[in-house]
């Protein structure tokens, strides 16, 4: 039987959405492979989440509520999780691939020795019922697929969004323990000072349903003003790739892609973006993709769902006209 | 003070295919660089040898051309490099690298920190810094987007999901860098000269005190099944005519798909 853990994520008092997510897949691989789901929560005060989870598909939920885990630090979680892991021998620990999830999974997998794979966007069982993780190489040009053959527990950090929220059941029945916390001096020598939550515009970027993304094609900084009218008039958020960033248009904290932001919108409009791949591994996700552009074999059009080939200058004012006139 | 920082050579491109036959990887060009956030590692620790004086040494792990990287490293103003280079370290995974590289750096003590970049853009894991943190039991940070530091503490900005946090910790740390951190110099001409004269040490797994069971493809708990190209599969649907006419068609197949 295949012992699948979560490990979840809060901010704020809730439930991140990649450990619903997470929790979902685990459910499916588990109800193929005759397995249980366990989540295990952190916290401070944090019981009255358990239900979601088990909602969301867990059968136990580990609760480890202490204050000194309110707000995520590297070595008491990993004190807490290892302390469960070496006691309860799951096969598989799962990690969402967040700022979280990256500083904590390498942490523990060194400590118990074993294989960890990172930012996967599928997981499976194999025959032999080793979890075979899927993950980008290369900036996405490669995928690998990767097992942990010997070594116990397969650990893997997933990347947010490549799984569906899973259906919401109240009614579903399932075991809730708080598990004791044992935390040494060693543990506690970082501290996190506070944590200042961004008020700008630009943290609405990764939760926006709609994102119009400008490029070196967009010219100057005046022209981002075009992007300004087209997002509100499609009540989104301006985002960007690096030339504009560098040339000074638009602030770094609105950077899409390799060293910028990770979004997956229900709509991403490229504007005068090439779509090289350090941009697209952060937009790869949006569910339809409209691409402008004036050279007609420019990469972006390949990820892309509808292609206007023209100049940005011209095209997007006929976007806002006409989106005007729609209403 | 003493600053370590591990930098890993890496392809100049990233536009790397599958061969859809043999399934191994067609790279194009030969050429390599430094993996961009070690540069950024690396221009941090000489910054705070500006501030506070002392050695920078960088250190990797990796075959014999690895070499280039570590001079450039040694242009760019680094004091010491050290290659670790042996055939047994081949085909180590995350873990095994950890352990090799925290082998390598027990031998530079003593040191405060210990500098990374916060990804590889090869395979893209940044998980050898926290691996090594715990193998050297140090306390970590990751991701770093800004540092001070008085010389026994580090003050060190990242970004979480909530926000920036903001953490303290104690020297000696290991951390790893964003790119937003600062901006990595070019080595200068006096740097380059300069360089050719600075120690570049080879070690083996010998010279290491390495337990063989955890280095190379054996320390590796994790092995590649197999690669292949993600599916792109491009069905884009190009909407002709002059910009008002495009527009309007695309504002009617947004509709169509509930995306507006
Ligand atoms: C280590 C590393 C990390 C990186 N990280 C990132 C990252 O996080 N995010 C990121 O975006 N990039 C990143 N980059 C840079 C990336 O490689 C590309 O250089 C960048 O994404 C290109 O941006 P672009 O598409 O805006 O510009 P370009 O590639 O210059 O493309 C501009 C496009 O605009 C079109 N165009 C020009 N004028 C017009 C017009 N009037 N109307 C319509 N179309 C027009 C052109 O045909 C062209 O296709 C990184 C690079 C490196 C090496
Ligand atoms: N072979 C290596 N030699 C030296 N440093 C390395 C090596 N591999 C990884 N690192 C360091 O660890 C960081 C994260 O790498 P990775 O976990 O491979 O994404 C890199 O930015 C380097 O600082």
């Amino acid at each position: 039987m295949q012992e699948i853990w979560v490990v979840a994520e809060t901010y704020q008092g809730r439930l991140a959405p990649v450990t619903l997510e997470l929790v979902g897949k685990a459910r499916t691989l588990a109800s193929g492979a005759g397995g249980k789901v366990t989540a295990v929560l952190l916290g401070s005060r944090v019981t009255e989440l358990a239900s979601e989870l088990i909602a969301c598909g867990a059968d136990t939920v580990l609760v480890a509520d202490h204050p000194e885990l309110a707000l995520y630090r590297t070595l008491p979680y990993a004190r807490v999780l290892t302390d469960l892991i070496e006691a309860r021998h799951p096969d598989v620990v799962l990690f969402g691939a967040t700022s979280q999830g990256r500083d904590l999974a390498p942490r523990l997998a060194a400590r118990l020795r074993t294989g960890l794979t990172a930012d996967c966007l599928d997981l499976s069982f194999d025959k032999d019922g080793l979890l075979v993780q899927t993950k980008p190489s290369y900036g996405d040009n490669v995928m690998v697929d990767i097992v942990i053959p010997r070594h116990r527990p397969q650990m893997a950090t997933v990347r947010p969004h490549v799984f569906p929220a899973p259906e919401k059941d109240a009614g579903r029945e399932g075991r809730v323990e708080v598990v004791p916390v044992h935390l040494e001096q060693a543990d506690l020598v970082a501290r996190v000072r506070e944590v200042i939550a961004e008020v700008e515009e630009a943290s609405k970027l990764e939760e926006a349903d709609v994102v119009v993304a400008g490029g070196r094609g967009m010219g100057s900084k005046e022209n981002f003003n075009l992007l300004y009218q087209l997002a509100r008039a499609l009540g989104g958020v301006v985002g960007a790739t690096r030339p504009p960033v560098d040339e000074g248009w638009i602030d770094a904290a609105y950077q899409i892609g390799q060293s910028g932001k990770t979004i997956a919108p229900k709509l991403y409009i490229a504007c005068g973006i090439s779509g090289a791949v350090q941009h697209t591994v952060g937009m790869e996700k949006a569910k339809v993709v409209v691409a402008i552009n004036k050279d007609p074999s420019a990469p972006i059009f390949n990820l892309a769902t509808y292609g206007i080939v023209g100049d940005v200058r011209e095209v997007i004012p006929a976007l806002i006209a006409a989106l005007g006139a729609h209403k | 003070m003493h600053i370590v920082v591990c930098i890993k050579q890496v392809p100049a491109t990233l536009d790397v295919r599958v061969d859809p036959v043999t399934h191994n990887l067609i790279r194009e060009g030969t050429e390599s660089v430094i993996n961009s956030f070690d540069e950024n590692a690396l221009e941090e620790a000489l910054r705070l040898r500006e501030k506070f004086g002392g050695t920078v040494s960088v250190i990797s792990m990796g075959p014999p051309q690895v070499r280039e990287a570590l001079r450039k490293a040694l242009a760019m103003g680094a004091d010491a490099a050290y290659l670790l280079c042996d055939r047994a370290l081949g085909g180590a995974d995350t873990l095994a690298t950890a352990y090799t590289l925290a082998q390598g750096i027990r031998r530079l003590a003593p040191f405060d920190l210990i500098l990374c970049g916060r990804h590889a853009v090869d395979a893209d894991t940044g998980q050898v810094g926290p691996e090594l943190a715990e193998r050297l039991n140090l306390p970590q940070v990751t991701m770093v987007k800004k540092l001070e530091c008085d010389g026994k503490t580090i003050v060190a900005w990242r970004e979480c999901e909530e926000g920036t946090a903001v953490w303290e910790l104690p020297l000696p740390a290991v951390v790893t860098v964003e790119s937003k951190i600062n901006t990595p110099r070019y080595p200068s001409p006096i740097g380059i000269v300069r360089s050719a004269k600075k120690p570049l040490t080879v070690w083996t797994a010998k010279d290491l005190d390495v337990d063989e069971d955890q280095i190379g493809l054996k320390g590796s708990p994790t092995r590649v099944l197999r690669l292949f190209s993600p599916q792109r599969t491009s069905h884009v649907e190009i909407l002709p005519g002059e910009p008002e006419e495009a527009a309007r068609a695309l504002v009617a197949k947004l509709r169509e798909q509930k995306v507006l």
